[in-house]
Formats: structure tokens, C-alpha cells, sequence
């Protein structure tokens, strides 16, 4: 365990000493911030005409109305800056010629990913916890359900987990980071519409496809569903990346 | 120390080290040494872990480096030809951060960092970025590298490639002054690496051992005739006649206005060819005894003239 922190300590201040993780954040955090203006711009506006009705008056949900919006945007967000994050973890240690160094320690390839998979994920967890000041607004001027919001939240980061330990085999392909970020957008988007495909797919294959897609599991939890399905889903999803990635980085050596 | 036993690495059909076996023992330089892409980086990759071989064994201490690899690295110090460092560590950053993988003890850290920092002559650099600091520098942050956990062993890969002559002799000192505590392994393709900081050699050619053993052996191995190479003020053509005609010449050749005189095994006619070159007024101006330095050696090696 302590040489996962060792590696996760040189990757954070990896991120942190050089512009990628402070340009990551603040980007994130601005498109963030505009999105969640413009939806409570319009949930006021919604709000003010269904407050004439009484029956209307009573669907207003703040959860609903704009957190379930707001985690689809950030969400989005997340598919394109996180293989950003992720593009430098392998590729760069291969391309500067570190990847002897380490390999060469007494330290596993295990130790190694897992250590640089933890970086990223403290990263994006600073990226979500930013973002949770927004809330203060919400909570000043209404009355939100916490626990939905939670959920949400815990939707975003294992969603963001799955996205890096994608990135992080791309990454482990390649000496090249632009082709690794591209390679992660890429798989991420195709994951994420994957879905799309399963209104003309039939039988057992609809089923497949529907629940290899990101979007199926995301959407239970931003409306606040809790459910142990989505979780497994996006862990196994995590999983398989750091898998994936280990294969490959022996194979590689093995060759 | 280090052991290689029937090495061999393929990659897909080419074949980079083959049937490679050779054996240092504790505390001395051997130099590996061979032409470019003789499979000297191979090698030492293999006997650091970082490539598995295809077939064969090696050992470091007594530890298989297949067999038990994390033993193997914790003793082993490696400097690959690509400086492993990063750019934007500082040199104590950077030298911390590998003394946390090799498992040096955080007690023992501080420690053991400034004494790479001060066998290394880093000083003055250690606290400015590692991309700021100048080539030679950064070949000394590499070697501080591999010495940080004080291994048994070092294995040097291309230690001076790339630095201006006074660093060569810089770095190479360097090196010396390790000898003994440490067990060191460098590669090579410059002969004078090895004859002025190596106690033995092993020449490869194209994955394939040509010859090893310490620098007198072979070169007493190799040397087979005896006789004596001549130089002479004037007429060069007229000694070579002359020496021709005394007993027991087998050849004379006039090579870039020396002579080269080979005799029967067992006569020494130093003697005679120095009283007939006087004689005869040629003006003798050197005489050595035809040994065949490493140079000749190496060179006779690798263009495949060694049986």
C-alpha cells in the first residue's frame, strides 16, 4: 500500500506542479458554473409560471428541475476533460524513458496503475467537491433533498472512475498522448450512445447493449436511485480498464 | 556476482541476444562491449528485470532475476541509456522519489539521498529542476539514481554517451571510485571505456559472445606470433630487405612507415635486427615487442576474424 501512495504522490504533484490539473479544474469549473446559471435562469422562470397554479405548484422540484440536468451537463463535461487527465499517466513515462525506472524497482505493475489511478481520481474528486458550492445557492433559496443530490454525486465519480481507468489503458497503448486522449474520447463516446443502437437491436442483444451504455446506469442516479446494479456496473467497469491495462503493459515486456 | 548462463532474447524472429553466457565476479568493472545494436541494451535489461528472456538464465547475487525479481532489484542499481528522469522533479525531489520505490526506509531516506547527492557531485544542481540542469548533470542525477538505495550491484547502460570529453573523464573516474563496494556492469562501444575503467571485458557481436575474460588474458590469448615492430629514419624498403635475409624472419611487412617482423615461436631477434639496423645506418628510431592491443583485438572480433 505504500508504494500506491508513493506513485500516487509523484502523479499528484505531477498534476499539481505543473498547469494540467489547475487548467483541468478551472475549465471544468467555469463550464460548470455557466451551465448551472443558465439552468437556474430557467428554473426560475419555470418556477415563477407553475407558482400561478396550484396543481402545477405542487411539481416543483428543485431536485428534479435542476439537479438531474445539472449532472447530465457535468457529466459531459467529464467525458472530455478526464482523457485529458488521463492522456499523460503511461504514455509520457514511456515516451521520456521513466517507464525503466520504475519497472526496474521493486515495486509491481499493480502498484504502479493502482497509485496513478488513485492520483486521477483525487483529482476529479476535487473537480466534484468544487462544484458542491454551487449547492449553497440552492440550499439559501429552497429546500433541496440531500440524499438525491448525493447519489448524484456518487453517480458522477464512479462515472469519472470508469472514464479514467479507460484513459489509463489508452494511455498504456501508446507513447503518444494526443492519440491516447483520442483514443479515450472516442471509447468514451461510443460507450456513452451506445445504447442509441438498441431501439433497432432485438432480443438478447438489445438487453446487451442497453446495459454495457453508460447512460442507462447514470440516469437512475442523478433521479436519485440508488441501486447496487449501477454500482457493480461502473466498478466492474473500472475494473476491466485497470485490467486491461495491466495485460497489456506485461505483454508488452513479455513481447 | 552476475551471472548469465545461455542467455538468449528473441524479438518475433529477431534474434537480439543469442546463447549469451559470461559471469563477474564481486567487486569488479566489466566493460560489455560491442558494436551498435550487438545486443549490449538487451542484455542488460534482461539481468535488470526489465525484459524477460526467451530462453536462459542470469542472476544478480543470489537472485534469479526471473525467479525472484524483487530481491534481484532491490540490489540493483540501473542506468539505462535513455535517463530515466523527470523533467519537472527537482534533483532532491526526483532522488526522493526513487529512494521511496527502491524501498529505502523514510528514516533512512534523508540519508541515503545525500549521500547520492554528494558521490555524484550534484550539490551545487540539487535544488533546481531536472530539465534546467545541463547533460552532464542530468548523467549524474542518472548514476545518483542507481547508487540512491547502495546496491551490490550497478549495471551502467552507455554511462558516457553523449557528454564532452571532460566529462567523459569526469564520469568515468566516477565510476572507478565505486569500484569494490559495488559490483559494475557498463556497455560500451568505445574501446577506451574499457581498457581505462573495466578490469575485464565481454565482447558481443550481434547477440553472440566473441570473447571475454580480464583485459590481460585476452589480449594474451590472441597474441600469438612474436616478433617486434621496427621504425627506421630512411629506407624503409632496403631494412625490410635486410631484415628479411636474417635467420628465423618468417614476415616483414612495411605497414604506414613501420616494419612489422614476426619470428619463429621461441627466438627473440630483437637483438639482431637493432645491430643490423645500426650497421647498416637505417637510423633506428623504435623498437616494441607486436602485441595486439585490444584495439586490434576488438576490431578482429567484430569484423569476424576471431575463431
Amino acid at each position: 500500500m505504500k508504494n500506491v501512495w508513493v506513485i500516487a504522490k509523484k502523479e499528484l504533484r505531477a498534476y499539481f506542479t505543473s498547469p494540467i490539473a489547475y487548467v483541468v479544474i478551472t475549465v471544468f469549473l467555469v463550464l460548470v458554473g455557466f451551465f448551472f446559471y443558465n439552468i437556474m435562469l430557467w428554473f426560475n422562470a419555470q418556477a415563477m409560471q407553475m407558482a400561478q397554479n396550484q396543481y402545477y405548484y405542487q411539481q416543483i422540484n428543485i431536485n428534479q428541475m435542476v439537479y438531474q440536468p445539472l449532472f447530465n451537463n457535468i457529466s459531459i463535461i467529464l467525458l472530455l476533460m478526464l482523457p485529458l487527465l488521463t492522456m499523460r499517466l503511461f504514455s509520457e513515462e514511456k515516451k521520456i524513458g521513466t517507464e525503466e525506472l520504475l519497472y526496474t524497482s521493486p515495486i509491481s505493475v499493480n502498484q504502479i496503475i493502482l497509485g496513478k489511478f488513485l492520483a486521477s481520481l483525487a483529482v476529479l474528486l476535487a473537480m466534484l467537491g468544487l462544484t458542491a458550492c454551487l449547492s449553497i445557492f440552492t440550499f439559501i433559496y429552497g429546500n433541496p433533498e440531500v440524499a438525491s443530490i448525493l447519489i448524484g454525486y456518487l453517480g458522477l465519480f464512479l462515472l469519472g472512475a470508469a472514464f479514467i481507468a479507460i484513459g489509463i489503458f489508452f494511455s498504456s497503448l501508446t507513447e503518444n498522448q494526443i492519440v491516447s486522449a483520442i483514443l479515450t474520447f472516442g471509447a468514451l463516446l461510443l460507450f456513452w450512445v451506445l445504447n442509441w443502437a438498441s431501439s433497432s437491436a432485438a432480443g438478447l442483444w438489445k438487453g446487451v447493449l442497453n446495459y454495457v451504455s453508460f447512460l442507462q446506469h447514470f440516469d437512475n442516479m442523478t433521479q436519485g436511485i440508488l441501486d447496487t446494479t449501477d454500482v457493480v456496473y461502473y466498478l466492474s467497469f473500472a475494473f476491466f480498464g485497470l485490467f486491461l491495462t495491466h495485460s497489456v503493459i506485461l505483454s508488452r515486456r513479455w513481447r | 556476482m552476475i551471472a548469465v548462463e545461455h542467455l538468449t532474447k528473441k524479438y518475433g524472429d529477431l534474434v537480439a541476444v543469442s546463447d549469451l553466457s559470461f559471469k563477474v565476479e564481486k567487486g569488479k568493472i566489466w566493460g560489455l562491449l560491442g558494436p551498435n545494436a550487438a545486443g549490449k541494451t538487451t542484455t542488460m535489461r534482461i539481468l535488470t528485470g526489465f525484459l524477460p528472456a526467451t530462453e536462459g538464465k542470469a542472476s544478480v547475487g543470489n537472485f534469479d532475476v526471473f525467479e525472484q525479481p524483487n530481491e534481484a532489484k532491490k540490489i540493483l542499481g540501473y542506468l539505462p541509456e535513455v535517463l530515466p528522469l523527470y523533467p519537472d522533479m527537482t534533483v532532491t525531489e526526483y532522488l526522493n522519489f526513487v529512494a521511496d520505490i527502491k524501498k529505502i526506509p523514510a528514516l533512512k531516506r534523508k540519508e541515503s539521498v545525500a549521500k547520492a547527492v554528494k558521490v555524484a557531485g550534484l550539490e551545487q544542481v540539487k535544488g533546481r529542476l531536472i530539465k534546467n540542469i545541463s547533460r552532464g548533470f542530468k548523467q549524474r542525477v542518472g548514476i545518483a539514481q542507481a547508487l540512491v538505495h547502495d546496491p551490490l550491484v550497478l549495471i551502467l547502460d552507455e554511462p558516457t554517451i553523449g557528454l564532452d570529453p571532460a566529462q567523459i573523464i569526469e564520469i568515468r573516474s566516477l565510476i572507478k571510485s565505486l569500484k569494490g563496494e559495488h559490483t559494475i556492469i557498463l556497455s560500451t562501444h568505445i574501446l577506451a571505456e574499457v581498457t581505462q575503467t573495466c578490469d575485464g571485458v565481454v565482447i558481443i557481436n550481434e547477440g553472440r559472445l566473441m570473447a571475454s575474460g580480464s583485459l590481460e588474458e585476452l589480449t594474451a590469448s590472441f597474441h600469438r606470433k612474436e616478433g617486434a615492430v621496427v621504425k627506421v629514419r630512411r629506407d624503409i624498403q632496403d631494412a625490410a630487405a635486410e631484415i628479411r635475409k636474417l635467420d628465423g624472419v618468417e614476415k616483414v611487412n612495411p605497414e604506414d612507415g613501420d616494419l612489422k617482423v614476426e619470428w619463429k615461436p621461441g627466438l627473440d631477434l630483437r637483438d639482431d635486427i637493432a645491430r643490423l639496423i645500426v650497421e647498416k645506418r637505417f637510423g633506428l628510431l623504435e623498437m616494441r615487442p607486436l602485441a595486439m592491443n585490444i584495439e586490434d583485438l576488438y576490431l578482429k572480433i567484430v569484423s569476424g576474424g576471431a575463431e
